[in-house]
């Protein structure tokens, strides 16, 4: 083997400590312990776990950090937490909890320094840089995906290769790329952008956004993903880890099985 | 070993993030692990653990500012077991192409250099790690390290090993140098000095293996 096996990571979305369920940001229901499906998805074959928390106030954000310690406890594999991350001492505080690694979203679009700041207080491994888009449409004047933040709700007019690439350059060291069209659809990763930013970058990208099915997650990785990304396909249990993995592995991509 | 029978584990810690990782590797692993900055604790400990995450020129200064690398470097020169993770590796080694004229703790003669082909960087993900023959010879490789999946974060590595030291074996577009094994007694059944590129500590049941093997909780034969 020439590489690092093809990562599949399930995501927990968290809210008030809690995991919740359901198409992101609207209609959720609360899922679960977030300790206890980590260590399941663990158990599965997970090659990593990934925390988003979407609290909105500030009691909410304090369960988060307890939430974050019981899930590094119950794991032996790797925990990235992002959601609300805006500055230095927000990321302290959750690799000081136990996450490996913290991702930026909202707050690196406003403030990009934030980024290399990250990168050089904790190491790029330690920097995730999430980036949400969107296809511009066929109404665009050119044709490419836009920047989207504030969950979604904000446009920023960049484009989404272009922001990965100056994210790496910044110092992030991967890139979590969620498609808005896709996300919640069931209908596949947007293959389409994970090219635009794969091309544009050298850190490795996250596929997130789409995935319900084991050739979603194989077309991904043949988009250039290094790692695959879902929520509520494992949350539901539509789909086991270990399935899918066996699915990859019989069409030859290199998984840790 | 203390009065309780547990080994001592003390943790490096010069402000670098993963030490709840490490810490929690030791809860596992059953034993209640210090983290320190102080250069009386790592001297004192039966295991001391250098982890490291970060530039290697930055992670130095932290280091040589509380006196640790000459801590270290004792532990080394008197064969007291001590272990380096992902930067804490590569800084038991004299010098890192990543911060040039930045000396290292300097124990193992070797220098870090970066990655030199066209796969993403940093390698982030699991890959294997080999103690097999082929291009490594029979007196470099590497006894303790057992074959198995690791959790790696790293864009610098080591290319070779140096020698006296055994080796275990990743490919990441070439032959890197996943751990190296140091055995200041060389009948030994434990490397005094471990260093590993990949990070035990979120390699799962492998890791944690490895780990307790390591600190002695775990015999060569099976379950403690």
């Amino acid at each position: 083997m020439n590489g690092t096996a093809i990562r599949i990571i399930p995501c927990l979305d968290m809210k008030g400590g809690r995991v919740v369920k359901g198409v992101r940001f609207k209609n959720l229901v609360d899922s679960g312990d977030p300790a206890e499906l980590a260590f399941r998805y663990e158990e599965e074959g997970a090659d990593e776990i990934a925390l988003l928390d979407i609290s909105a106030t500030l009691e909410e954000r304090k369960t988060a950090i307890e939430a974050v310690r019981a899930v590094r406890r119950a794991v032996s594999i790797p925990v990235s937490v992002g959601g609300g991350v805006r500055s230095v001492n927000d990321a302290e505080r959750l690799l000081a909890a136990g996450a490996d690694r913290v991702s930026v979203n909202s707050a690196a679009v406003r403030a990009p320094g934030l980024i290399a700041e990250l990168a050089s207080r904790f190491g790029v491994q330690c920097v995730i840089l999430a980036i949400d888009a969107r296809a511009r449409g066929s109404a665009a004047k050119v044709p490419g995906y836009e920047v989207l933040i504030d969950a979604g709700t904000t446009e920023t007019g960049i484009e989404a290769a272009d922001w990965a690439a100056r994210g790496a350059e910044l110092g992030a060291g991967e890139i979590l790329l969620t498609s808005m069209d896709r996300d919640g659809t069931g209908l596949g990763y947007d293959a389409g952008l994970l090219r635009s930013v794969v091309g544009a970058v050298r850190v490795p990208v996250i596929a997130s956004g789409g995935a319900a099915s084991p050739e979603h997650f194989l077309e991904g990785a043949e988009a250039g993903a290094r790692a695959l990304l879902a929520a509520g396909i494992f949350h539901r249990q539509e789909l086991s880890i270990g399935s899918l993995k066996r699915f990859l592995a019989d069409n030859q991509l290199e998984v840790r099985l | 070993m203390s009065g309780s029978g547990k080994p001592r584990v003390a943790i490096a810690g010069t402000g670098a993030a993963n030490l709840a990782s490490v810490e929690a590797l030791c809860l596992r692993a059953g034993v209640a692990a210090q983290v320190s900055d102080r250069a009386e604790d790592i001297a004192a400990a039966d295991y001391a653990i250098l982890p490291g995450v970060g530039s290697f020129g930055a992670a130095m200064e932290r280091l040589s500012a509380r006196g640790l690398d000459v801590a270290f470097r004792e532990r080394v020169a008197q064969g007291r077991p001590s272990m380096g993770i992902c930067l804490g590796m590569q800084m038991f080694c004299l010098a890192s192409e990543e911060s040039p004229g930045v000396a290292g703790i300097g124990v193992v003669p070797a220098r870090i250099g970066k990655f030199g082909n066209s796969l993403p960087l940093p390698q982030l993900g699991w890959n294997r790690v080999g103690t097999g023959t082929g291009a490594v010879a029979d007196a470099s490789r590497s006894r303790f390290v057992k074959p198995g999946w690791a959790y790696f974060a790293n864009s610098y590595r080591l290319a070779e090993p140096p020698p006296g030291f055994g080796a275990a074996w990743g490919v990441y577009g070439e032959t890197f140098v996943a751990a190296l094994e140091y055995y200041a007694d060389p009948g030994a059944a434990r490397p005094s000095l471990l260093l590993c590129q990949f990070h035990p500590e979120l390699s799962g049941p492998w890791g944690l293996d490895l780990f307790s093997r390591w600190i002695g909780v775990k015999s060569e034969e099976g379950a403690a």
